[in-house]
């Protein structure tokens, strides 16, 4: 048994890890959520904002944090022109065919990366990288924190978004009742490039919170992709309460998992609470029965 | 007189024009088989690493090491002893995969290939050279670490370069050395690595052998590759307050590693890896704060020789970044090439003899011509590098450094 003045840094250490965790499957969840499929391309998109990131440090020496609102911006367009320009028409509104269109850009994506930044891995080091606060035995990294708060003032305003505007109402409509939509006046494909817009948007946000204590390689995306997935199934799909409630309890669990498993065997924890939960609700934590 | 047609012709047929392009072209006609006959057949090598995947970077750094290693044997006049064969390179992505390592090595044979080098890691490794051995066909190992790479009794194996033993053993007797020559301030140690073969297999070295140099281990902690966070290790260490923390691990988790631990305020005597995965230039320039006074028993260049020095310089102008691996790639072509050379030809019995009995000595590493005892060369050895000023120096054995050791690490 760990003594506590590890589990309880551990403690705090997922639970502002998990934050960031619940803004990547945001991303993944609202997408899910109004076009019914599971983005493969959320992983390969999360790598190349972070390259996007890196870049805007390296070459234009714009802090990580300041360049939320820009690559939040590019990250949306680029999402939007996605599937306007290549999902949207590939898939003609075939799901599978939405499938294999995303798999194909995380392909490509993934490839242009490692031709373009080779398999190199990229840090940052800020004035901040190494900041702490101290509280007692504490010792809780600034950046993390910094990256917790802006992850979880994300989740409220798209919330927000989505339940007091015209619009989020309208990608809600959409997420619903498709047809019934299109009969008020909603154009269903616009919607759904919106939401795919706002999902990879999130990436965005995630990507400069995350650049400040990770690193940056053309395979960064797969090590979050999967616990994403995870978090999403684990909340209930489509469902923002518990993108951010599950990311929060992977977060710790994975942190605890491996303070008392070993870090080989942590990862172990992520699978057993997916599966209880899954065997105890399965729809999810928020997850509606269909 | 000027000509005004529109299009005027380029070229009119004369009597005498007719004649001399009939006699040129007969003799051209008749030189060429003698030509055709003065080309040798190009020697076709294959090279195997992972070029996609976790891998990435390393595997394509021995690649581009393999690369430019095949330019500069085909610029200086191919293989000679077969009349100026050049090496002409086949590239196979194992893409971290053992079984893929494997299947690019049947393929490769079939295309008919005289030779192997590869495979960045000691898994991928291990797949390919027992393939190869079914072909009978030369594997130059170039990063594969492993001891069992040539302890398996394949006569068609060969490194050039240290194996995990000799490169635990020079680097403890070194972390002894450095340890000593300081007044002995460190006595524990906390073992932090990998848990594939590499990491696994210098735990338990390390395990064995660190009591023998004075140093109790307190814990052996393994990790899975990926690791995303790597605080509640840190937290462990320095509960454990151990002296050094001697890390195993690829680029990406050693990073991590070494950055939490500055974040976390863990005094150490010394950060020292043995073949630290992410000990480089580029990791110095990132991140100086992490980096400094960092140290590594590792693969490296004899600084003290100026060719060694002229080819970092060749390659950082090229764009790449300097890392082991470029080194470990380009000199696993070589000492094949030399091999081929020796051997007069591309005969797979011939070319295994000429490399069992090779004194390869053209090389700017740190240790003499090779020696090879069942396919390992005894003769190589790592040096201790230490990150100083956002450079890396050799700062062990003495011969070599071009830097004195920075030990005790000055506290955070």
């Amino acid at each position: 048994m760990p003594p506590l003045e590890i589990i309880l840094p551990a403690l705090v250490n997922g639970v502002l890890t998990g934050g960031v965790y619940a803004l990547i499957a945001l991303g993944l969840t609202l997408i899910y959520g109004v076009l019914h499929i599971v983005n493969f391309a959320h992983g390969s998109l999360l790598m190349l904002a972070m390259y996007g990131a890196w870049l805007l440090v390296a070459h234009f020496g714009i802090d990580p944090y300041l360049a939320v609102p820009i690559l939040a911006a590019v990250m949306f367009v680029l999402g939007w022109g996605l599937y306007a320009g290549v999902i949207g028409r590939i898939s003609r509104g075939e799901d599978r065919a939405i499938l294999l269109a995303t798999l194909g850009i995380a392909i490509v994506l993934d490839n242009l990366a490692l031709v373009i930044f080779t398999g190199d891995t990229r840090n940052i080091e800020t004035d901040y990288s190494f900041a702490m606060i101290e509280m007692g035995p504490l010792l809780i990294s600034v950046p993390r924190v910094i990256s917790f708060g802006v992850a979880l003032a994300c989740a409220a305003l798209l919330w927000a978004f989505m339940t007091r505007t015209d619009t989020g109402r309208a990608i809600r409509a959409v997420a619903r009742e498709r047809d019934g939509a299109r009969l008020v006046g909603i154009r269903p494909e616009r919607i759904f490039a919106l939401a795919y817009g706002i999902g990879v948007a999130c990436l965005g946000v995630s990507a400069c919170l995350l650049l400040p204590t990770f690193y940056v390689s053309p395979q960064v995306g797969n090590v979050f992709v999967l616990v994403s997935f995870t978090i999403v199934v684990l909340g209930g799909m489509g469902s923002f309460p518990g993108a951010v409630l599950g990311g929060l309890i992977i977060g710790v669990t994975e942190s605890l998992g491996g303070l008392f498993l070993g870090e080989s065997l942590g990862p172990i924890g992520i699978s057993l609470v997916f599966i209880a939960v899954l065997l105890l609700r399965p729809t999810g934590l928020f997850g509606a029965a269909r | 007189m000027t000509d005004t047609r529109a299009n005027p012709p380029r070229f009119s047929l004369t009597r005498r024009r007719a004649l001399s392009a009939g006699v040129a072209g007969g003799i051209a006609t008749l030189a060429l088989p003698g030509i055709l006959r003065a080309q040798p057949a190009p020697v076709k090598l294959g090279l195997i690493h992972p070029v996609t995947g976790a891998l990435a970077f390393s595997g394509s750094q021995c690649r581009k090491g393999g690369q430019t290693a095949i330019d500069d044997i085909n610029a200086a006049g191919g293989i000679k002893s077969m009349g100026g064969a050049k090496i002409e390179p086949i590239y196979g992505d194992a893409q971290g995969r053992a079984e893929i390592a494997s299947g690019l090595v049947d393929q490769m044979a079939e295309a008919g290939v005289s030779g192997f080098t590869g495979c960045f890691s000691s898994t991928l490794g291990l797949a390919a050279t027992q393939t190869a051995a079914k072909y009978n066909l030369p594997f130059s190992i170039d990063s594969g670490i492993t001891d069992s790479l040539t302890t398996r009794g394949l006569k068609n194996v060969f490194r050039m370069f240290p194996n995990a033993s000799s490169a635990t053993n020079d680097g403890l007797a070194t972390l002894e050395a450095i340890n000593k020559a300081a007044g002995s301030p460190a006595k524990t140690v906390i073992i932090v690595h990998e848990d594939s073969d590499f990491g696994t297999g210098a735990a338990k070295l390390l395990n064995a052998k660190l009591p023998g140099i004075g140093l109790t281990v307190l814990s052996t902690i393994p990790h899975a590759t990926p690791t995303r966070d790597f605080t509640n290790i840190a937290l462990r260490i320095k509960a454990e307050k151990p002296d050094i923390v001697m890390m195993s691990n690829y680029q990406n988790e050693y990073v991590l590693l070494a950055r939490t631990l500055v974040q976390q305020r863990v005094d150490l005597v010394a950060m020292y890896s043995l073949l630290g995965g992410g000990f480089n230039l580029k990791f110095a320039k990132e991140a100086p704060t992490v980096a400094e006074g960092m140290m590594d028993f590792n693969q490296w260049y004899n600084p003290r020789n100026p060719a060694a020095l002229a080819y970092r310089k060749r390659m950082e102008d090229s764009g790449a970044t300097f890392t082991w691996e470029l080194l470990l790639g380009y000199f696993a072509v070589k000492f094949l090439a030399d091999g081929w050379e020796r051997a007069g030809s591309t005969d797979k019995d011939k070319t295994i003899a000429a490399l069992a009995a090779s004194t390869y000595s053209d090389h700017f590493m740190p240790y003499g011509p090779t020696k090879m005892v069942d396919g390992q060369n005894i003769n190589a050895h790592c040096v201790a590098l230490q990150m100083l000023g956002g450079d890396m120096k050799v700062i062990w054995p003495e011969q070599f450094a071009d830097a004195k050791p920075v030990y005790p690490r000055p506290k955070a």
